[in-house]
């Protein structure tokens, strides 16, 4: 029999309607895969038992033809997403050994639609990174190698030499996407974290706007920023996905009570005399003359298309990130306050409660983290609150207009490029400036600042023989139109599997 | 701006995260060179500008004041690092 695990979600779903295999065999492949890939430290937590139950469930259901949009389909949960009796770290030592005793809105209906969980994924400790490094449980490696590398499954089954990072926050759902370890996986983005890690693996993620899919259940890093949405292998599967995930839910007060569109019928549609804006200030001074060639590709595939290229002005595009390294670390230093070792979690011993306090979050977060929440404490205290906090949600409301103003004049999407380079090696960025790192979202956080879609589509390698991605930006709620064009770029570009299983 | 010592400290207690005497002065760098990133948003000229309240311009939804959840104290209590009968236990807060 074929490998199923080649196979794109949608060419799985229509493989299991014609029963040419039954969603028990899917999944025995999934879970023979993901064992095998151990050493990529894609996942977290392997639930295989839980996924053959819930196959087993979806080949009745297929039998009776009762099949869900998703049925028998086996995906890839990040660990930031709460799954019931399924341990739930944010991939931090301070949530232990949680287990919740409740689902996330977005997990459950994607069970609701019939998806299998084959378990769950590495990410940065409570999203926070663009390298998947900050992980109490290690960095992920990018199933991609640069041409010639010494990178390879060791004797032990480690992997050697220097790999590459997934990138982050998403990193492990990223990695197991481009390695077949599952069809396609959950992820979240709040600067970049879904579209980043989609770029260094030559696969393709969607950042909805901010309130398609309910945050209910997913552990909070900066609640006006973070959206969950999927990695998959193609735009279609993105599609699919999606619209299971997407939907209003009365649990969370920011999400939006709008129909979910069936995404799939946008996939193909005609993107004849769109305008596509092309934002001056996104072509950085030293920006790579690869990325730039990838940019101008994809103005051309476009252009053949028949969409209207327009140069278009977002001037403040250039204060998009040093704002959000002041409204994400402050959001996060409110939301991380709940790690205080009474409630779940763990606890470190000190001789008064405060003690203890202070004794677990020193134990309990790591470096990053602990930065961020430094951060966010300092620029929400007494006396610095004006001047940092509301300074950056005005330029915010700034970056806001920018966007609301080209599309007033009648642009349908932005095209960008998606990261300013391909992925780098494993603790190459940021070890002395923390904001080396922090650059790698520069194309990305202007999105979540302005609460946007976002796509981050492959669409061509470079010299070492590594994926760079696209970026497409869209109207609020018209997530449709970034699929159509999207599939454009995915037609025209191909597709980038990783061709040889290494590992 | 930028931090001293003293103030990396304080923000610290502030956090309530412990940090060693030996780690400050690195800490103090990396909190500086982010506070030196960010202080490129004062060429900004923001007056007359509203601070961001809500990226979507939508109303606040209300909910019917009724019970929807309770009666799982001990769900609550199941990933508590230490409890007794449904309480937390924390140390003791009062002499």
């Amino acid at each position: 029999m074929t490998d199923l695990t080649r196979l794109t979600l949608t060419e799985a779903r229509d493989g299991l309607k014609a029963k040419t295999f039954s969603a028990t065999e899917l999944t025995t492949a999934h879970i023979a895969a993901v064992e095998k890939a151990r050493a990529l430290n894609a996942y977290v937590l392997e639930t295989p038992e839980h996924a053959l139950t819930q196959a087993a469930a979806s080949d009745a259901k297929l039998a009776k033809g009762e099949a869900g949009p998703l049925e028998g389909l086996p995906l890839g949960i990040k660990d930031l997403f709460a799954t019931k009796g399924v341990r739930t770290t944010a991939c931090s030592k301070i949530l232990g050994n949680f287990i919740p005793p409740y689902e996330s809105t977005v997990s459950g209906q994607l069970w609701r639609d019939g998806a299998v969980m084959l378990g769950k994924l590495n990410n940065d400790e409570f999203a926070m990174g663009s390298s998947n490094e900050t992980s109490a449980f290690g960095s992920v490696v990018n199933p991609w190698r640069r041409k010639g590398s010494n990178v390879g499954a060791g004797s032990t089954g480690a992997v050697e030499g220097a790999h590459l990072v997934p990138g982050g926050s998403s990193g492990g759902s990223a990695s197991a996407v481009a390695a077949d370890l599952c069809l396609a996986a959950t992820a979240t983005d709040t600067g970049g974290s879904i579209r980043q890690p989609a770029a260094f693996t030559g696969t393709v993620g969607i950042k909805p706007t901010y309130g398609r899919c309910s945050r209910w259940g997913i552990v909070a890093f900066a609640s006006s920023l973070d959206q969950a949405g999927p990695i998959g292998k193609t735009v279609r599967d993105c599609a699919v996905m999606l619209r299971s995930m997407a939907g209003h839910d009365p649990k969370d007060t920011t999400s939006v009570d709008r129909a979910v569109p069936d995404y799939e019928k946008a996939v193909g549609r005609s993107v004849k005399g769109m305008k596509i804006g092309i934002p001056r200030e996104y072509r950085l001074e030293g920006l790579n003359a690869e990325i730039e060639a990838l940019w101008q590709q994809g103005i051309d595939w476009l252009k053949a298309a028949g969409a209207e290229i327009v140069e278009i002005s977002l001037p403040h595009t250039k204060y998009a990130l040093p704002a959000y390294y002041i409204v994400a670390p402050a959001e996060a230093s409110s939301n991380l306050a709940r790690y205080d070792g009474v409630r779940y979690g763990l606890r470190e011993q000190g001789r008064d409660i405060a003690e203890m306090y202070e004794n677990t979050r020193a134990a309990g977060f790591g470096t990053e983290v602990k930065r961020r929440i430094m951060i966010g404490t300092y620029v929400l205290s007494a006396g610095y609150y004006d001047a940092y906090y509301v300074r950056a949600q005005k330029v915010r409301t700034l970056i806001k207009r920018d966007f609301d103003e080209a599309y007033a004049a009648g642009i349908d999407a932005v095209l960008t490029p998606a990261t300013p380079s391909a992925a780098f090696g494993i603790g190459e960025k940021g070890s002395s400036d923390p904001v080396e790192m922090y650059l790698n979202d520069i194309f990305t956080v202007t999105v979540n600042m302005a609460g946007l879609p976002g796509l981050a589509v492959p669409a061509g390698l470079d010299r070492q023989g590594l994926p760079l991605g696209l970026q497409l930006i869209g109207r609020p709620f018209d997530e449709e139109t970034l699929f159509s064009l999207g599939q454009v770029i995915e037609d025209a570009a191909g597709r980038f599997p990783v061709s040889e299983r290494w590992w | 701006m930028s931090v001293d010592l003293a103030t990396v400290k304080r923000v610290a207690h502030l956090a309530r995260i412990a940090v060693p005497e030996a780690d400050l002065p690195r800490l103090q760098g990396e909190l500086n060179a982010i506070l030196g990133f960010v202080e490129q948003l004062n060429e900004v000229d923001v007056s007359g500008v509203e601070p961001m309240t809500s990226v979507t311009p939508m109303a606040m939804t209300q909910r019917e004041d009724i019970v929807t959840d309770g009666e799982i104290a001990d769900l609550i209590v199941a990933n508590a690092p230490a409890s007794d009968e449904n309480y937390f236990m924390v140390p003791k807060v009062i002499e």
